[in-house]
């Protein structure tokens, strides 16, 4: 992890562009499976291939687009698209909280600087991403690059599962499945900071376990995960 | 949903959009108007974090044995080299090693 030792405030640079796509490699394959069982979900639910690419483009959360997928209603009309945009706003609420966590890091930036690429804003980029900064980085380049080809990979991804349907016959087998969960979990560790991390992580997780199981819906990660960073917030430490 | 006029399909996706980036420009637009106390930067920086384990705990429970295994194995890795993709490698080789074998 390169560290350029300037002055806490975020810039740009090409070699961060090359820095925040490397650091996603490890995940491009679990994220590729993922975006071939959405394409080929999409395209067995008879969506055009330019609407598939559409809602790809312009939603880019591929949890929310499965779920989406499966509940999509025999006719549309306006109360059940309203019903599809609630679907893929709770899906998605989880991201409320990565935005929030990149204000200190990227807050002094011209808002045209920021908005554009907080689009592109992924899970996996956003938590690499913050692992940079943490280890004192603070170019805001290795955000833009790791997500923008992180978009790029998914599309790909999409439009082959699109026409080629399952390219693999059993992601199960090889733990493609499991890359994500794998990846988070690796980067869990670089986090550890000592006990004062067991009080808000022990919360998200006991939070997300008892909504999974007690609360109909997809609010058990933004529900762990605000009530464990709040937790963490108000636990005394040092 | 073959039989849809189009331009409903593409409200529907329109609005799926519409909904979906208020969240991820949402947080740090109202962190903007938050004064970023030592407080709110501890909760802040206690996110990324809480937001792994949140994601992780519900798919360990649901993936079992395999997951577990494979979470543990990556995260022995990560914990003793640092190395990202040997983490990931090892990981997965240990879920699909589980599975075969055992589950």
């Amino acid at each position: 992890m390169q560290k350029k030792k300037r002055a806490k405030k975020p810039y740009w640079s090409r070699d961060g562009l090359a820095l925040g796509a490397r650091m996603l490699l490890p995940i491009a394959p679990g994220m590729m499976a993922f975006g071939v069982a959405v394409g080929s979900t999409t395209a067995a639910k008879g969506f055009s291939f330019i609407d598939c690419l559409l809602m790809n483009a312009l939603v880019y959360a591929g949890a929310s687009q499965m779920v989406a997928m499966e509940l999509w209603p025999q006719t549309l009309n306006l109360s059940s698209i309203a019903a599809l945009a609630v679907i893929a706003g709770t899906v998605n609420a989880r991201m409320l909280l990565l935005g929030a966590s990149l204000r200190p890091w990227l807050g002094t930036l011209p808002a045209w600087q920021i908005y554009p690429l907080l689009h592109v804003l992924t899970d996996p980029s956003w938590i690499a991403s913050m692992r940079y900064h943490r280890e004192g980085g603070w170019d805001v380049s290795v955000l833009l690059g790791g997500s923008v080809m992180f978009f790029w990979m998914w599309m790909i991804a999409v439009s082959a599962g699109y026409f080629l349907g399952a390219l693999i016959a059993n992601p199960k087998a090889i733990g493609l499945d499991l890359v994500m969960p794998i990846f988070f979990a690796a980067m869990l560790i670089p986090l550890w900071r000592g006990p004062k991390n067991i009080v808000p992580w022990f919360t998200a997780g006991a939070v997300s376990l008892l909504f999974y199981y007690f609360i109909p819906g997809w609010w058990y990660v933004v529900a762990g995960a605000a009530v464990g960073s709040i937790a963490g917030g108000f636990s005394d430490d040092e | 949903m073959t039989s849809e006029p189009h331009w409903l399909v593409l409200m529907a996706i329109l609005a799926m959009a519409a909904a979906t980036y208020p969240m991820r420009a949402g947080g740090f637009w109202l962190m903007g108007h938050v004064p970023l106390t030592p407080r709110i930067r501890k909760i802040l920086e206690a996110s990324p974090g809480a937001v792994i384990v949140a994601t992780i705990a519900p798919i360990i429970v649901r993936e079992g044995v395999p997951a577990a295994v494979a979470i543990l194995a990556g995260g022995t890795v990560m914990y003793l080299w640092r190395r990202d993709y040997f983490a990931m490698a090892i990981g997965m080789l240990a879920a699909a090693g589980v599975r075969a074998l055992w589950f």
